[in-house]
């Protein structure tokens, strides 16, 4: 197997995501950005899960029920929890979104800035 | 076996703060108004009560050798260490115990008639109660550190009581006074405590409890010299301020602001004879160190003549006599000094009953005249016959002329300093017998100033304020106040015979309090006798020239004695000493200045640091806050970048 190019794939997905974080200005955009990291991710857990698993089996032979799927499934049981948690919080992301719009009449994060006063 | 049960001991003490607590919570505040005679009525009942189970214990004490000591009850656990409470009941506290009752008994009585009408006639009979309760609490504590509480609880009541007319300035001062100067005297206590707290393991190993009474005696003979001298010093340290003696005598005057009975109280039963009770209570301690017991003499013996000399040039009757209780409680320490607490116990006891019959004389006496300055009575044996007659026995009494009861313990004082041997005792024994010549004087002369000559006006002669409060009306007092004063003057006349010096006599047998007491009684000497005898009535017989008579001017004789005369006036200008120069000199000059200057300088300076700080520090660090979000970002991303390249670098 080749984790590596997964990991590679998974940094290059995470570092665009917190490009897209640091420089957007529109707060949509943003959120869409920290959907990329989450992928970036998902990916890591997977991959590392994929690497590990097979050398965990090698070590417990005698290992049964739910210790084995401990052992296989952790990192996809991860990926399906951050997608579902990524879900929710662009809900809610957006859902604050529509209401900084509303309040202030922009989207635009740097504008955002009330807390520094 | 003993006759008396443990409830029946603790009885003695929580009667008296029963009805403290009667007083203060159920009759003062909501009986005051038409039923507060009823808080004198309970405050007698708990005292009277007290007194009987009193009387009880010290019968089955009597023929006991050994401390009748129940078990104590456990109240806090330090570590390895139990501090335990309880009652420790040897003969010292049985006769104490009749002593403090039936003085209190006698002064509460007594106030019934005095205090009538005063509007803080529920609050004085709580605090009389509680102060009873206090006293008898000093005297049956089995623990050193339950014996410390009930001491401080004494010292509390004085200055409520002291202070009990608060809104007239010198008594709150006096109250103030008499708490402070108390206060250093206990240091020295506390010190002994902790002191022996820091002992406990040598009292630990032999399976000793550090603060219990009697194994603090146990102890005594495997303490090492200098800590059995060191613990005794600090004890009498407390002593010293408790029961006035030089130099902490201050407040024992001043003290005289306080309504008469409670100086009786004070100055007989409660609060001064607590010092006494204390040294006697850790005699066996004192007696391992002759440092301790030389000191306890000097100075009991110094104080018994330096208190008489300003008693000698006092106006204020009450002042007279206060002078002279810090003048007899020396001759107590100067027995206990020589080597004979059963000595100084039966001076006393004596004391108690002369001392709070000449306090409630003068009381009477103030209820006839309004005053307290003798210059201004005179003359008053016609009008109050049965106050004269009592107060003279009470006045020969404390002068040692026989056959009172004052003659036969101060003999004995003077008889165990002089067979005492050694230059110190030698010492105190000339100090008491000049003593002895000093008190006939003064105690003359209060008499003579007081009851004979013509009367000179009372307090509408003295002419300042209080005469429209206290008319003069020359008459005998009414009979609640006139009834003590005949059971003590009948007290003072024959309390001395307890000790039966001469031999057999009535049924008592010879020496009987003294051994009583586990006192070894020495022979009386009939030349001591009368050697005391003469020095007394030399001192009579000067005051009778002086006054009486008036062979010799007392004004001529003040004149030709001007400094002596000025000096004692000023009182050896030992209050000016504390009060201008301790306390106004170098403590509010020197020690308040400098304290002072330390909170202004350097505590509020380091406040105003630290905000001054906040602030400069907010205001400089402020512009890094923009409330960009993704300036933010940046700042932690490169943070993590830096952390995750210094690993790679530096980790492993």
């Amino acid at each position: 197997m080749m984790p590596e190019r997964l990991l590679v794939l998974s940094a290059v997905l995470f570092s665009i995501g917190l490009y897209g974080v640091l420089t957007r200005r529109n707060a949509v955009s943003v959120l869409m950005a920290i959907e990329i990291m989450f992928n970036g991710v998902i990916i890591a857990a997977i991959a590392v899960s994929r690497y590990v698993a097979p050398a965990a089996l090698r070590a417990n032979p005698a290992a049964t029920g739910d210790a084995v799927v401990q052992m296989v499934l952790t990192g996809q049981v991860f990926a399906i929890f951050i997608i579902t948690v990524a879900a929710a919080e662009v809900a809610l992301g957006l859902a604050i979104v529509i209401a900084v719009y509303r309040a202030r009449g922009t989207v635009d994060v740097t504008e955002v800035n009330l807390l520094r006063r | 076996m003993s006759s008396i049960y443990e409830p029946q001991a603790w009885a003695i003490l929580f009667l008296p703060l029963a009805s403290f607590v009667i007083i203060a919570l159920l009759i003062r505040p909501f009986l005051n108004q038409r039923y507060s005679r009823l808080s004198g009525y309970v405050t007698i009942a708990a005292v009277g009560a007290a007194f009987i189970l009193s009387l009880l214990v010290l019968k089955s004490t009597l023929g006991h050798e050994e401390p009748i000591g129940w078990v104590s009850h456990p109240w806090l656990t330090i570590g390895d260490l139990e501090i335990r409470v309880g009652i420790l009941l040897d003969p010292l506290t049985a006769i104490m115990l009749v002593v403090v009752t039936g003085v209190s008994l006698l002064v509460q009585v007594y106030s019934q008639g005095y205090m009538k009408g005063d509007p803080g006639y529920s609050r004085y009979f709580a605090f009389m109660s509680l102060f009873t309760a206090s006293m008898l609490g000093v005297v049956l504590s089995s623990s050193i550190l339950q014996l410390y509480v009930f001491w401080e609880m004494v010292g509390l009541c004085s200055y409520l009581l002291i202070g009990f007319w608060y809104h007239r300035p010198a008594a709150a001062a006096a109250a103030k006074k008499a708490f402070i100067v108390t206060r250093i005297g206990d240091v020295g206590f506390l010190l002994a405590i902790l002191y022996l707290f820091l002992h406990r393991d040598t009292f630990l190993a032999q399976g000793l409890n550090p603060f219990d009474i009697t194994d603090i005696w146990a102890a005594a003979l495997v303490l090492p010299a200098f800590a059995v001298t060191w613990l005794s010093l600090g004890i009498f340290a407390g002593a010293v301020g408790k029961s006035g003696q030089f130099p902490l005598h201050t407040w024992l005057p001043d003290a005289m602001e306080g309504p008469t009975p409670v100086s009786a109280l004070i100055h007989a039963a409660t609060m001064v004879a607590a010092g006494v009770f204390l040294v006697a209570r850790f005699f066996p301690l004192f007696q391992e160190s002759e440092t301790a017991m030389h000191t306890v003499a000097l100075i009991g013996g110094f104080t018994a003549v330096f208190a008489a000399t300003m008693g000698l040039v006092m106006y204020d009757i009450k002042r007279v006599m206060a002078y002279s209780t810090v003048s007899q409680l020396g001759y107590m320490m100067l027995a206990l000094g020589v080597g004979a607490p059963a000595v100084a116990m039966f001076h006393l006891f004596n004391h108690a009953f002369f001392k709070a019959l000449l306090f409630l004389g003068a009381g009477s006496v103030n209820h006839a005249t309004g005053t307290f300055d003798m210059r201004y009575m005179g003359g008053l044996r016609r009008h109050m016959p049965i106050t004269y007659v009592t107060m003279a026995i009470g006045s020969l009494s404390l002068a040692g002329i026989f056959p009172l009861s004052g003659f036969w313990s101060k003999d004995e004082i003077l008889l165990e300093a002089w067979r005492g041997g050694g230059l110190v005792n030698q010492l105190v024994f000339w100090m008491a017998l000049a003593g002895v010549f000093l008190t006939a004087f003064y105690v003359s002369r209060m008499m003579f100033m007081t009851f004979h000559g013509t009367f000179r006006g009372g307090a509408e002669a003295e002419g300042h304020g209080q005469g429209a409060e206290h008319p003069v009306h020359l008459a005998e007092s009414p009979w609640v106040m006139v009834l003590p004063l005949v059971v003590l003057g009948v007290l003072a006349l024959g309390s001395g015979y307890v000790a039966n010096p001469l031999g057999d006599l009535a049924g008592i047998p010879a020496h009987w309090f003294v051994e009583f007491l586990g006192g070894h009684a020495e022979p009386a000497s009939l030349s001591l006798a009368a050697v005391s005898t003469l020095v007394a009535l030399l001192g009579v017989g000067l005051a009778v020239l002086m006054y009486q008579t008036r062979t010799l001017s007392p004004d001529a004789v003040g004149r030709a004695l001007r400094p002596a005369r000025e000096l004692l006036s000023h009182r050896y200008y030992l209050d000016s000493l504390y009060e201008g120069v301790l306390v106004g000199r170098l403590f509010y000059r020197g020690v308040a200045r400098f304290l002072d200057w330390v909170d202004r300088e350097v505590v509020d300076r380091t406040g105003d640091g630290v905000g001054w700080l906040g602030r400069n520090l907010g205001r400089g660090l402020a512009p890094i806050q923009t409330g960009q979000l993704q300036a933010y970002g940046v700042v932690i991303s490169l943070g993590i970048l830096a952390i995750i390249g210094a690993y790679l670098v530096f980790g492993r």
